[in-house]
C-alpha cells in the first residue's frame, strides 16, 4: 500500500513521518554487569505504514518496542539516541506526558493474551478503562465504546463478551479483546509484540488479517515484532532484520524477503518452510546467537557466517546500500548477491 | 472508525445499559457460596452469633452483672436461669450473650485492622521492591520470629491488659503474616503482563496499584484473613483467660472460662459453656473461611 522509499533516517522530516528512531541504544545495567540489548538502531515509519522487525529471541526486538513507549524499568535501563514520535521527543518526556501518550497515541498488543488481561475485571471494564482515562468519557459512554470496539475486532456476540472475564474466553477471542483495548483510543501507532505467536495456526491468520484490515481502516502505523517470516510477508510494508541488538538489514518488505542480501537474512529464509519439495533438507543456521554481555568487536554474525572474512570480526560493518532503497550491514554484499541469484527465493 | 461517540454509539449505549449488569467477581463468588450447603449452615451460625451479640440487651433475660448469693452455680435448665448461673449467681445465658460482643469484636476487629495495615505495607513493599521492600519485610520478620501467643501476651502484658491493649496486641500479631501474603502476591502480580499492559495504556503507578494490584491481591489476603478470625477469637480468649483481656466484671468468654474453672467439679456443664461457645464460633469461622477460599477460586 505504501510506496514510500526507504530513506536514511534523520535526513528529512516529512510531514507524513509518524516515527523516527535514530541511533537508539538500550543498555541494561546491574551492579555487576551491563548488557547492550539494542545498539545503534535507526528506522522511520510513515503514517499508516507497517514495519516488521524480525529476529531471533533475544535479538532486541521487544526491547526496541518497549523503549519506544519507555516501558522499560527506568532505574536499570539507559536509553540513548533519539525517538521522535509525531513530532515529540519521547526520551525527553516527563511522566505525565508519558502516561498521556501511552494508550492514546501509541498502544501495544502483547504476545500472551492469557496474562496480558487482568483476571479480576471483565473485558468491557478493561476496554473502558483507557477510554475513560484518555477521552474523558463517562462509564456509560466508555462501555458503549467498548461494545463498538468488540464489534470492530469481530468478536461474536459482543454484548455477552463485554461482561465476560478473560478466563471465560478462548485464546483467539482474548487476543481480539486485547486488540480492542489497544485500539480503544484510536492510536496513531500500534506496537504489536508477536501478537500471533501464542495462537493456533488458524487463529493466527484470522488475527493477522484483522490487524491488517483495521490498520487500513484506521490508517495507523504498526510496528510488528515477529520471528515468523510468513507473517512479515503477509503484513509488512517495510522489514527490519535484527541480530544481536543491531539492524542488519532494512528495506521494503518485498525487496528484503524476495532478495535478501545479508547472510543472516538469507540463512533465516533458507531455514523457513516455504513449500519446498519434501526431499529438500531445510538448512539451519549453524551455531548460536551471541552472548549480549560479551559481543565480538566486529560483525556479531561473523562466527556463524559462511561468507565471513577476517576483517568481518575486526570492525563493525557499516550499512551498505542494497540495489534497491534498503541497506545491509555486511561488507560482502557482492558475494551474497551471487548466492542469492543462484538460489532465488520462491515467493 | 470514529474516536467520538457517534449517534449510533449513543443509541447503542441506551440499548445496552439495561442489559449491561456486570456479573461481577463478588456476584460469582456469592453464587458459588450459595451452592455450598455446609458453608451456608456455618455462615448462618456466625450471623446468629453476631446478631445475638448486637442485640444482647434486648434478648438477654437478666442483667449480666446482677449477682445473687442464693442462686450460685445453678445447673442448666434451672427455672428462669436457662443455662444456669456462675460462681456469683449471674445468669449464664445473659453473660454468654454479652460476652459474645467482646469475643466477636476481638475476633474480627484485630484482623480487619491487620488487613488494612499489613495489606497496605505488603503491597507497598512488593510494588516498590528494593530497599523499601527489605526495610518493611525484615521488620516483619522480627515480629514473625516470636510465637504468636507469646507476642500477644508480651505486648498486652506490657501495656497492662485491658480490651484496648488486647486489640493492639492481636493486631500486631497478625500484621506480619498478612503483610507477607500481600507482598508475595504483589511481587507475583507486579511482573505479570497485564500490569505492563496497563502501563502501556497510560495508567499511572497509583492507578495500577489501586486497580490492578489491589484487585488481585485482595482475594488471597481476604481468604487468609478469614481464617485468622478464629485464631483471633482463640487468642483473645486465651488473653482474657490469663487475665490480660477485658477487666472484670465485663463478660467475656475467655474470662468466664477462667473464673468458672474452680467450679469445674461442681457444675462441669455450666463451666464448659463459654468453651463451647468459643469452639462453635471459631469452628464456624474456620469452615466458612474454607468455603470462601473454594468459592473465590473462580477459575477452577
Amino acid at each position: 500500500m505504501s510506496s514510500t522509499a526507504i530513506r536514511e533516517p534523520g535526513t528529512s522530516l516529512s510531514t507524513d513521518e509518524l516515527l523516527n528512531v535514530s541511533d537508539l541504544s538500550v543498555e541494561f545495567s546491574t551492579r555487576r554487569e551491563s548488557v547492550q540489548a539494542v545498539n545503534g538502531v535507526s528506522f522511520s515509519l510513515q503514517k499508516g505504514e507497517v514495519l516488521c522487525i524480525i529476529g531471533e529471541s533475544g535479538s532486541g526486538k521487544s526491547v526496541t518496542m518497549r523503549s519506544l513507549m519507555r516501558l522499560l524499568p527506568e532505574s536499570r535501563t539507559h536509553i540513548g539516541g533519539n525517538i521522535t514520535l509525531d513530532g515529540q521527543d519521547v526520551l525527553a518526556m516527563r511522566n505525565r506526558q508519558l502516561t498521556a501518550m501511552r494508550g492514546s497515541k501509541v498502544s501495544m498488543i502483547f504476545q500472551e493474551p492469557m496474562t496480558a488481561l487482568d483476571p479480576v475485571y471483565s473485558i468491557g471494564d478493561q476496554i473502558a478503562e483507557g477510554v475513560m482515562r484518555h477521552l474523558g468519557k463517562t462509564r456509560k459512554e466508555a462501555t458503549a465504546r467498548a461494545l463498538e470496539l468488540l464489534e470492530l475486532v469481530r468478536v461474536p456476540s459482543p454484548e455477552r463478551r463485554l461482561r465476560a472475564y478473560p478466563h471465560e474466553l478462548s485464546g483467539g477471542l482474548r487476543q481480539r479483546a486485547m486488540i480492542a483495548v489497544a485500539l480503544s483510543c484510536a492510536p496513531k501507532l500500534l506496537l504489536a509484540d508477536e501478537p500471533t505467536t501464542a495462537l493456533d495456526a488458524t487463529v493466527q491468520i484470522q488475527v493477522l488479517i484483522l490487524l491488517k484490515k483495521l490498520q487500513e481502516e484506521m490508517g495507523m502505523g504498526i510496528i510488528f515484532v515477529t520471528h515468523d517470516l510468513g507473517v512479515a510477508a503477509q503484513i509488512a510494508d517495510k522489514v527490519a532484520v535484527m541480530y544481536a541488538g543491531r539492524l542488519v538489514e532494512y528495506g521494503l518488505a518485498r525487496d528484503i524477503l524476495l532478495n535478501p542480501r545479508h547472510p543472516y537474512t538469507i540463512g533465516m529464509l533458507n531455514s523457513t518452510v516455504r513449500g519446498q519439495d519434501r526431499s529438500v533438507d531445510i538448512e539451519a543456521i549453524p551455531g548460536n546467537p551471541p552472548d549480549l554481555r560479551n559481543l565480538p568487536p566486529g560483525c556479531a554474525f561473523a562466527p556463524r557466517c559462511g561468507f565471513a572474512l577476517e576483517q568481518c570480526s575486526a570492525a563493525q560493518p557499516e550499512p551498505a546500500a542494497r540495489p534497491d532503497a534498503g541497506y545491509a550491514r555486511c561488507i560482502r554484499l557482492d558475494e551474497t548477491a551471487k548466492v542469492a541469484e543462484r538460489h532465488p527465493i520462491k515467493a | 472508525m470514529t474516536t467520538e461517540i457517534g449517534p449510533v454509539a449513543a443509541r447503542r449505549a441506551d440499548a445496552v445499559t439495561p442489559a449491561y449488569k456486570p456479573k461481577g467477581y463478588w456476584h460469582t463468588v456469592a453464587e458459588r457460596l450459595s451452592d455450598d450447603k455446609a458453608t451456608i449452615v456455618f455462615l448462618t451460625i456466625i450471623i446468629l452469633a453476631i446478631l445475638s451479640a448486637v442485640f444482647a440487651p434486648i434478648i438477654a433475660p437478666h442483667d449480666p452483672y446482677a449477682t445473687s448469693m442464693i442462686a450460685r452455680l445453678k445447673p442448666i435448665g434451672t427455672e428462669s436461669y436457662l443455662l444456669g448461673t456462675d460462681e456469683l449467681g449471674r445468669d449464664m445465658l445473659s453473660r454468654l450473650l454479652y460476652g459474645g460482643r467482646m469475643s466477636l469484636a476481638m475476633g474480627i476487629l484485630p484482623v480487619l485492622f491487620a488487613v488494612g495495615i499489613g495489606g497496605l505495607l505488603g503491597v507497598l513493599a512488593g510494588f516498590a521492591g528494593g530497599v523499601t521492600n527489605t526495610l518493611i519485610m525484615r521488620t516483619m520478620d522480627v515480629f514473625y520470629a516470636f510465637p504468636s501467643v507469646l507476642l500477644a501476651v508480651a505486648i498486652s502484658g506490657t501495656m497492662g491488659g485491658g480490651a484496648a491493649s488486647g486489640l493492639l496486641a492481636l493486631t500486631l500479631v497478625f500484621i506480619p503474616s498478612l503483610c507477607r501474603i500481600a507482598e508475595t502476591a504483589t511481587t507475583q502480580i507486579r511482573s505479570l503482563d497485564f500490569v505492563e499492559a496497563a502501563r502501556a495504556t497510560g495508567a499511572s503507578s497509583l492507578s495500577i496499584i489501586s486497580r490492578h494490584i489491589i484487585g488481585n491481591v485482595l482475594p488471597p489476603v481476604f481468604i487468609y484473613a478469614s481464617s485468622l478470625v478464629s485464631v483471633s477469637i482463640l487468642l483473645a480468649a486465651g488473653l482474657s483467660f490469663l487475665g490480660l483481656g477485658v477487666e472484670p466484671p465485663t463478660p467475656d468468654w475467655g474470662q468466664m472460662l477462667s473464673n468458672l474453672r474452680q467450679a469445674i467439679y461442681i457444675q462441669p456443664l455450666v463451666c464448659a459453656l463459654p468453651g463451647i461457645a468459643i469452639f462453635i464460633v471459631s469452628l464456624s469461622f474456620n469452615l466458612v473461611s474454607d468455603g470462601l477460599r473454594h468459592a473465590m477460586d473462580v477459575k477452577s
